[in-house]
């Protein structure tokens, strides 16, 4: 199945990105929301402390604190007896619940948090990319990235479905690039509030702090054990995978709209070329490849909604018949020289008998602009790299030379 | 002799017009040329807020880090050259909440800093939301209800904790502001300046009139500032009356560089390394 959107005029509104996103978090019907102003996230949780002054969403506490490192630590403590706790924040705020992140998914705590994504300092910079929610691949989070508003806020519902199904019972991560989606006004259909009951079930743990039930959580493992905890991660991160895609089948089945499930795929039958990304960039690359193809470029689209778990054999199954794939990444790990789509993509195809060239492109990053030339002009390296093989298999884009 | 224009960088100002940050700015510069002390000579840190700015604003060394962050590099740099004059410079989101934990610490080390608090009482650069010391009842775009937690008090919590000056200020008197950091320089321990910063687009509460019309000045009452017991129960006044002023001031508490017995002859930066001295431990290892 390929991008579908039953959507008619009339059901639509204009609001903000973070809108939609506080309307679909307050229909989800959270217990407590705990969150720390930043740029570009504050909108959301504004919007979201106006909904619960006005008595929008019942039986939800919104807990003011000082840091976001307290924001999630308040969520671990909520989840654990039972609560639907939602957070959101970006950057340096994300990297500041480094360690929490961990606590939440060890702990198996289903907390959903809005990432708007944004660059790291130093240098200061409050622009999109995407290095924020990359750099935390290894903390056990799933982690879903939406293509435009409308995504960004369904999305919220997918992710408490799918972290909150007893079988993965794990936190999730669904990002959203910061300004490019968070701040701007497009037609939406907000998340229908008569229909969540038939999508989402109310969160029933099996295993939460109650008095009339005593447990322990986050207790010590030692080496005798740690491993089969991390075994177990594992485990509910592979059973995700069916997870996510179902999650994205129901919610169509129930809502009529679909974006993908773990991956979704755009004119790539009979592609010789493959752009890979994620986020908001997904939508000038389908424009990029209409005005190709009409050049006769067979050029396709596969769009990565889920970095975590990594749909491995969804990406193998789409790349097989195809002369060379193009990683687009707003992230880099400095020292391998690529974004994580390169390394990810080019890792699951090792050890298969497929092989099929892979090159990586740095983009946008800081909030650089990205031009449909320049991926015109990825593509024209592609199709070098067809006739005659890698010359650079990973590069920074549109760099300024007169800077260097 | 260095003049208030030494300290001037040519970069735009991108504060609100009418800003309390104005009026620390000036102060710092008057106090600074009043102290002829260079500006390679100074290092300001800051974290992020419309505080964290302040040192883009001056002509000397600058070094901005993460937000809630200024006090820990602002030791770091101190400890290994204490020959730079340290300022750290913050917002009341910055210093007491965000970084509230490294101020409480830094005020038991003791290290030789001035810390300049730009307590607006919310988050300016974010636009508009509670910060620690914002005032019960006030009403943001996320406390609907108005602010329900107490607020932070900086200057007990410093006096409490041994803090050997600690002072308050207010952005709308430059020249007594100019004065007291002036002073908070010259003190060697850590020094504490929080000043009244009204934030004009944000906070609509704690306005200049607000402020002008409660503020009074310790020195200019029978205030001993050497009580420690007397200035914690001033540091409780808040309301119709705010003082400004030192509220205490102790000499001779060791500083935590005094206590470092390496950085008696000279800053660790200027320390050469023998590196025969190694070998000799090496042979112990043969
Ligand atoms: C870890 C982290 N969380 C949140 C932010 C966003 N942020 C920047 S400044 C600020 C608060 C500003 O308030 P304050 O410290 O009082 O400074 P002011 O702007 O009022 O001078 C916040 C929440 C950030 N930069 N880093
Ligand atoms: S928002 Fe407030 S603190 Fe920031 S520059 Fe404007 S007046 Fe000053
Ligand atoms: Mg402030």
């Amino acid at each position: 199945m390929v991008e579908l959107r039953n959507i008619t005029k009339d059901m639509m509104t204009v609001v903000e990105g973070s809108y939609a996103v506080a309307h679909a978090t307050k229909v989800c019907k959270p217990n407590v929301i705990s969150a720390y102003p930043i740029t570009p996230q504050t909108h959301i949780v504004e919007e979201l402390s106006q909904f619960i002054a006005d008595g929008e969403i019942e039986n939800c506490d919104y807990i003011n604190v000082e840091s976001e490192f307290s924001a999630l630590s308040t969520l671990v403590g909520s989840s654990a007896t039972g609560a639907r706790t939602y957070s959101s924040t970006t950057s340096q705020g994300l990297a500041l619940m480094h360690e929490v992140l961990f606590n939440a998914s060890g702990m198996r705590l289903p907390i959903v948090v809005t990432v708007v994504n944004r660059a790291l300092s130093a240098p200061i910079n409050i622009w999109n990319d995407q290095q924020d929610s990359v750099s935390e691949r290894d903390s056990g989070w799933i982690q879903l990235y939406a293509e435009d508003v409308q995504e960004a806020a369904d999305m919220v519902a997918q992710a408490y479905k799918v972290g909150e199904d007893p079988d993965v019972m794990l936190p999730v991560m669904v990002c959203m690039d910061g300004f490019l989606l968070s701040h701007v006004y497009e037609p939406v259909v907000l998340l229908e509030e008569d229909l969540i009951d038939d999508y989402l079930l109310p969160f029933d743990p099996k295993y939460k702090l109650d008095p009339k039930d005593p447990k322990t959580f986050g207790a010590f493992a030692p080496p005798a054990s740690y491993t089969e905890f991390r075994y177990a991660q594992e485990q509910a991160m592979s059973a995700a995978l069916d997870k996510i895609e179902k999650a994205a089948d129901d919610f169509y089945d129930v809502f009529g709209r679909y974006y993908g499930g773990l991956i979704d795929e755009y004119k790539t039958d009979d592609a010789d070329i493959i752009i890979m990304a994620k986020g908001s960039i997904i939508g000038t690359i389908r424009d990029v490849i209409d005005n190709l193809r009409e050049n006769g470029v067979k050029v396709g689209l596969l769009k990565v909604r889920a970095l975590r778990p990594f749909p491995k054999d969804a990406i193998k199954e789409v790349v097989k018949d195809s002369s060379v794939v193009i990683t687009l990444d707003k992230n880099i790990s400095p020292g391998v020289n690529e974004g994580a789509l390169c390394t990810e993509t080019k890792a699951c195809m090792y050890n298969s008998d497929i092989n099929v060239p892979v090159i990586g492109y740095m983009i946008g990053l800081g909030g650089r602009d990205i031009p449909e030339d320049t991926i015109e002009n990825i593509v024209d390296e592609a199709k070098e790299v067809i006739n005659s093989g890698i010359s650079t298999e990973s590069q920074f884009t549109d760099l300024r030379e007169d800077l260097i | 002799m260095t003049s208030k224009g030494d300290y001037k960088n040519k970069v735009e100002i991108e504060w609100c017009p009418g800003c309390g940050n104005f009026g620390i700015l000036t102060s710092i510069k008057n106090a600074l040329s009043g102290l002829d002390i260079p500006p390679h000579k100074i290092l300001i840190v800051s974290g992020i807020g419309q505080s964290g700015k302040l040192p883009h604003y001056l002509r000397c060394n600058v070094f901005n880090g993460l937000h809630g962050r200024a006090i820990p590099p602002a030791i770091g740099a101190k400890v290994s050259n204490h020959d730079l004059n340290v300022i750290a410079v913050g917002g009341d989101g910055d210093m007491y909440g965000e970084g509230g934990n490294h101020f409480i610490h830094a005020v038991r080390r003791n290290p030789n800093i001035t810390v300049i608090v730009h307590d607006n009482q919310i988050y300016g650069l974010t636009k508009g939301q509670a910060s620690p010391t914002s005032d019960i009842g006030m009403k943001t775009k996320v406390q609907k209800h108005g602010v329900m937690h107490t607020p932070f008090n900086s200057l007990a919590t410093a006096i409490s904790l041994d803090c050997t000056f600690v002072s308050r200020g207010f952005a709308g008197d430059v020249k007594h502001l100019s004065g007291i950091i002036k002073q908070a320089i010259e003190h060697k321990g850590l020094s504490l300046v929080d000043v009244l910063q009204p934030c004009v687009t944000f906070n609509r509460l704690n306005t200049f009139k607000w402020y002008k019309e409660r503020v009074y000045k310790l020195e200019e009452t029978d205030y001993n500032p050497n009580d420690k017991t007397k200035a914690f129960e001033k540091s409780m006044e808040w309301g119709d009356n705010i003082p400004i002023g030192v509220f205490y001031k102790r000499e001779g508490k060791p500083t935590f560089e005094d206590n470092l017995p390496v950085l008696e002859s000279r800053t660790l930066v200027d320390q050469e390394t023998d590196p025969s001295m190694a070998d000799e431990l090496m042979d112990g290892f043969t």
